[in-house]
């Protein structure tokens, strides 16, 4: 009895220097709690707060009506909005959005931007969302203003791009109430004349550079 | 066209300014500069949650004198600029500047006397990384573009060069102070 217990003691003695090894050694064989990042991204959570999004209506006119709200609500005046009105006249600027007025020029400077959602919530139109984009490092200042058009949502199905007209017979407040569900042949129809009309003229003119009727046009 | 038609198979041709770049990107040691809030995210990136040894930063540098990489974590106060430029120039060339999270690198949501509006106007920096403060992700995704800048950085005449190109640009742009809108 008295030798088994010398001999255990021995035995515990002779890898007690050791032993540390074994932990060691058992972690090789335990999952891994690193994020591989770059390769594979863990989901964030859904409500996360990321880059903006300015959504659309489901004929692809825009949401955004140019109050200007956000801008106002922002802590750190990171957002800068400048309304215009729709045009629906005959060789006017068009129309962008449902309603009366639309924002023509919309900057969000993502280095003064704490994304804390006060816009989003300032947001009568549920025009402003934000998206669960995160990758926005750049390697200067300028690129880091996103304008409007880095910040609309794509064109889904059924979508047109702005601008155009409303689908006929409706108001502003139809849009709102979800009975428009997507944009109509005659809408298409129009946007397809005013390619077309583009077009031609784009054809009449080759030598010279075409002035783009790019939205906003504004220089950073 | 040139030599690489003429080599054996097994043959691989690099320029010296690639390797360099590579082993460069390779081992950028930080120094800890956490200023603020920010300063959290840093330090869980050095856990095993997000472990930036992955990226050949095996730790954060506790003397500027042994680093490469400044990653300005958090508000630079006034009073902290002369520090902050003390510590940059101690770090031995090359080195680099992340600028991480917005009040570092515009002020963020401090617009006042305290608060210096943007770390460049006292380093110079080469990655803007907004976010408030900016998850871990968002800072490893700031080393990568970082990295892919180090890999295409010049050497000897070239960067000579690129330095004179990039100083020519710089003289001939709006100063900050000249900005309209959201730049000023």
């Amino acid at each position: 009895m008295a030798d088994d217990k010398q001999r255990d003691y021995f035995l515990s003695d002779l890898f007690a220097p050791v032993g540390g090894f074994g932990v060691t050694f058992a972690t090789m064989f335990r999952k891994v709690a690193t994020e591989e990042y770059p390769e594979e991204k863990r989901p964030t959570q859904p409500r996360y707060h990321g880059r903006h999004q300015l959504n659309r209506h489901p004929d692809g006119l825009e949401k955004c009506v140019g109050c200007e709200l956000c801008a106002w609500a922002c802590p750190a005046d990171a957002i800068f909005v400048e309304g215009a009105d729709n045009d629906d006249t005959e060789g006017g600027a068009g129309r962008f959005s449902p309603g009366e007025r639309y924002g023509r020029v919309y900057q969000i400077n993502y280095l003064r931007c704490i994304f804390c959602g006060y816009c989003i919530e300032a947001c009568p139109t549920r025009a402003l969302t934000m998206t669960n984009e995160y990758e926005l490092a750049d390697d200067n200042r300028g690129d880091l203003i996103f304008e409007k058009d880095q910040l609309l949502a794509p064109l889904r199905q059924g979508m047109l791009q702005p601008p155009h007209p409303m689908v006929a017979g409706t108001t502003e407040r139809d849009y709102y109430r979800g009975k428009v569900e997507k944009a109509t042949p005659e809408q298409e129809a129009w946007v397809r004349d005013q390619d077309e009309a583009a077009d031609a003229a784009n054809d009449d003119t080759t030598a010279q550079p075409v002035a783009g009727h790019l939205e906003g046009g504004v220089t950073k | 066209m040139g030599i690489e038609e003429k080599l054996p198979a097994g043959f691989l041709l690099t320029t010296v300014e690639q390797v360099a770049g590579y082993m460069r990107k390779s081992s950028v040691w930080p120094a800890t500069f956490g200023l603020a809030c920010c300063a959290i995210e840093m330090m869980a990136v050095g856990t095993p949650d997000y472990d930036i040894a992955r990226f050949g930063m095996e730790r954060f540098s506790a003397t500027p004198r042994q680093a490469d990489l400044m990653i300005v974590a958090g508000r630079v106060s006034n009073k902290m600029a002369p520090v902050l430029r003390q510590v940059y120039d101690q770090m031995p060339e090359p080195k680099w500047v992340i600028s991480m999270g917005v009040c570092a690198s515009s002020g963020g949501m401090f617009n006042n006397y305290a608060i210096v509006q943007g770390v460049d106007h006292v380093v110079p920096v080469d990655v803007y990384l907004p976010g408030c403060p900016p998850r871990p992700e968002m800072l490893i995704n700031a080393i990568l573009v970082l990295h892919q800048q180090i890999q295409n950085s010049k050497l000897g005449v070239n960067r000579v060069e690129a330095a004179r190109a990039a100083e020519q640009a710089a003289l001939e742009a709006t100063p900050t102070h000249a900005m309209k809108g959201l730049l000023a």
